[in-house]
């Protein structure tokens, strides 16, 4: 052992109280920094998870990212003369060329896309109407790309492959208008075009809303119901890596010209609540720490202010100042190291605790336990932290001790 | 006598609304061996000289030359060197680190210096107050000692680098009169037999009177006159 780490364990250790009080501050700091960062971190991650999981990776749909330039000012760019009254070029909805595009984009590596057409629709039973969604999909590429077939309550998305008047709808209007399996609804889109179609799945998602309006159909049949023969108006994307998607959008946008909105983009509010949310919590478990530090603070003060002559006997010894600060900052490192350790442990205590409180959702089948992040980065996080809070409060005492002149010391003590 | 330590009009002056002269032009010359006993009136000035001589204060004017260096204008670090390896203190009140042995307590020097192995240094330390009679204490922390047998402790640790000279300031100021005899004898001896050059301040007249060269400080100043009432007689 060093002179001064053991000039250092020895003043630590004959202070045992003292040295105890400073380490349960840090060992409570790490170990709350940990339980609160794992269970923030942790929900933030299982409500993104969710997001990805829900909703698709990339939507490429049939819109541009800026509108396009009329004719008449493709024209006259510059022009001097005010032209009013123009008619605007009309714009046939729908992604052009959609079969190309999406060989395109299935080039890509690592992901998986299909083809959506989507109209609204009036479903009626029994002499009552439900305003919906019909989307027009591929099953087996839709299963690719969505979680709707683990949704799927009765039925499934090869049946409705295999019916290609088939069309499968959502728990809570199946509720609504009291239908099961192998009922016929019929379907009437804007231009009227009315037809019987036959229940081949029921799901639930949990998204009453989605649950009520949400219907699924075959593309063809979705085509010719909605008069839009061989179109689509969205390619849905689901990545391997879901944090590509900006990137990955980016990329495609600029190939295909259609509008590519990536979930990271769609979502960008949320995302950004919750860099303040981890701004927020990060400030408030570092403050604990903190807190705890002016304990170190505390005891290495008093150690220091106790051993003021000791300072300058060592010093008149032959010790230099930055032997003296040495000592002391290591008695502070010494604090948060030991610190460290049991506040991991303390703290993983903690998360495990938490992690068999079980929350029951009144909607929800299930009960759900807590979600915690077990991640090494925030360990690594609250022990850099922890570790800078206690050299950080040990080092000005330590500079007010390395101070000391020792003629000061031993004139008064004379 | 070659000249070891050599002072030259040193002046320490504290600054201040009014500045107060603590040394006032002392000019001094010790040589290898020495043994001095520096006296004088309470606040003459007797601790500040000490100080200087023994690098713990930097003179305001004046120089000093230790061993044919001239370190009055040495940084803290290379004085702290200098004091390391050779300089010894030896002070009234026994200024032993409390938590640690005695042996620890000697050791201590010797392993900032970082010349001698561990093990070397505990039996040197050992060996150091075996000689100054303490074989059986060198485990026990200073509070478990008496007086005497600490500041026989001090004494081994001033002696733990081979030091050329040894400054004690008061060394029995704090001691009864047997403890007093033994702490003054054990430095004429390292004086006479080891060579050691020894400088204290003392108010001690037995003490003064075993000393080779008595030094009066009066005011700061050396005064050749000067002669302490428990002396005159």
């Amino acid at each position: 052992m060093t002179l001064n780490l053991s000039i250092a364990m020895t003043h630590l250790l004959a202070r045992k109280r003292q040295t105890a009080v400073s380490l349960s501050g840090i060992v409570l700091g790490v170990a709350f920094f940990l339980a609160v960062a794992s269970l923030m971190r942790g929900s933030e991650l299982d409500f993104i998870e969710r997001l990805i999981d829900t909703s698709p990776h990339i939507t490429v749909s049939d819109e541009y990212r800026s509108a396009d330039l009329q004719p008449v000012r493709m024209r006259f760019p510059k022009a001097a003369v005010e032209l009013r009254s123009v008619k605007p070029q009309t714009e046939v909805r729908g992604i052009r060329g959609w079969q190309q595009k999406m060989d395109f984009i299935d080039s890509l590596a690592d992901l998986q896309v299909a083809p959506v057409l989507t109209g609204s629709v009036v479903l009626t039973f029994a002499g009552r109407n439900q305003g919906a969604t019909l989307s027009g999909i591929v099953p087996e590429r839709m299963k690719e790309v969505s979680t709707i077939e683990d949704d799927i309550m009765a039925g499934s998305l090869d049946e409705l492959a295999a019916n290609p008047n088939g069309i499968a709808i959502g728990q809570a209007l199946a509720e609504r208008f009291d239908l099961e399996m192998g009922d016929n609804l019929n379907v009437s889109t804007p231009d009227g075009t009315v037809r019987a179609m036959k229940i081949v799945g029921i799901f639930r998602t949990g998204n009453a809303n989605y649950d009520e309006s949400q219907t699924f159909t075959l593309l063809k049949r979705a085509q010719l119901l909605l008069n839009r023969p061989n179109r689509v108006n969205r390619l849905i994307i689901q990545l391997e890596n879901p944090y590509r998607a900006r990137e990955v959008a980016s990329l495609i946008e600029q190939r295909i010209g259609y509008k590519a909105l990536s979930w990271l983009e769609a979502n960008e509010d949320i995302m950004a609540v919750l860099t303040v949310r981890n701004t927020i919590m990060y400030s408030v478990v570092a403050a604990i720490l903190v807190v705890a530090s002016f304990g170190i603070y505390n005891t290495i003060s008093t150690i220091v202010m106790e051993k003021t002559r000791d300072i300058a006997i060592m010093k008149s010894m032959g010790f230099h100042a930055r032997d003296i600060r040495r000592i002391f900052v290591i008695e502070g490192l010494v604090l948060g190291l030991i610190g460290i350790v049991f506040g991991i442990v303390l703290g993983l205590g903690l998360m495990w605790i938490l992690g068999q409180v079980e929350i029951k959702v009144p909607e929800m089948a299930d009960s759900e336990r807590l979600p915690l992040y077990y991640g090494l980065d925030q360990f690594i996080l609250a022990a850099v932290f922890a570790l800078l809070s206690s050299v950080g409060a040990s080092y000005f005492p330590a500079r007010k001790g390395a101070r000391v002149q020792p003629v000061d010391i031993l004139r008064g003590a004379a | 006598m070659s000249a070891l330590l050599v002072a030259e009009d040193l002046r320490r002056e504290l600054s201040g609304e009014v500045p107060v002269v603590l040394v006032d032009g002392v000019s001094l010359n010790v040589g290898s061996g020495e043994f001095i006993a520096i006296m004088g009136p309470s606040g003459s000035g007797k601790s500040s000289l000490l100080y200087l001589l023994g690098l713990l204060d930097l003179p305001t004017e004046g120089s000093i030359l230790l061993d044919g260096e001239n370190v009055s204008h040495f940084s803290e670090d290379e004085l702290a060197d200098r004091r390391l390896r050779k300089l010894g203190f030896v002070f009234q009140f026994h200024f032993l680190l409390a938590e640690f042995s005695c042996l620890q307590n000697v050791t201590l020097p010797m392993r900032k210096l970082g010349d001698l192995m561990p093990e070397q240094a505990q039996a040197r330390a050992a060996q150091l107050l075996g000689d100054l009679g303490l074989a059986n204490h060198m485990h026990k922390r200073p509070s478990q000692l008496s007086g005497g047998q600490r500041q026989r402790v001090a004494i081994a640790r001033a002696l733990a680098n081979d030091p050329l000279i040894i400054l004690a300031d008061e060394p029995t100021g704090n001691l009864d009169s047997a403890s007093s005899a033994m702490v003054r004898d054990i430095l004429r001896q390292l004086a006479s037999d080891m060579g050691k050059t020894i400088i204290a301040v003392t108010h001690d007249a037995s003490f003064a009177r075993a000393a080779d060269r008595r030094i009066g400080l009066v005011d700061g100043k050396i005064d050749p006159q000067w002669v302490p009432p428990t002396l005159a007689g």
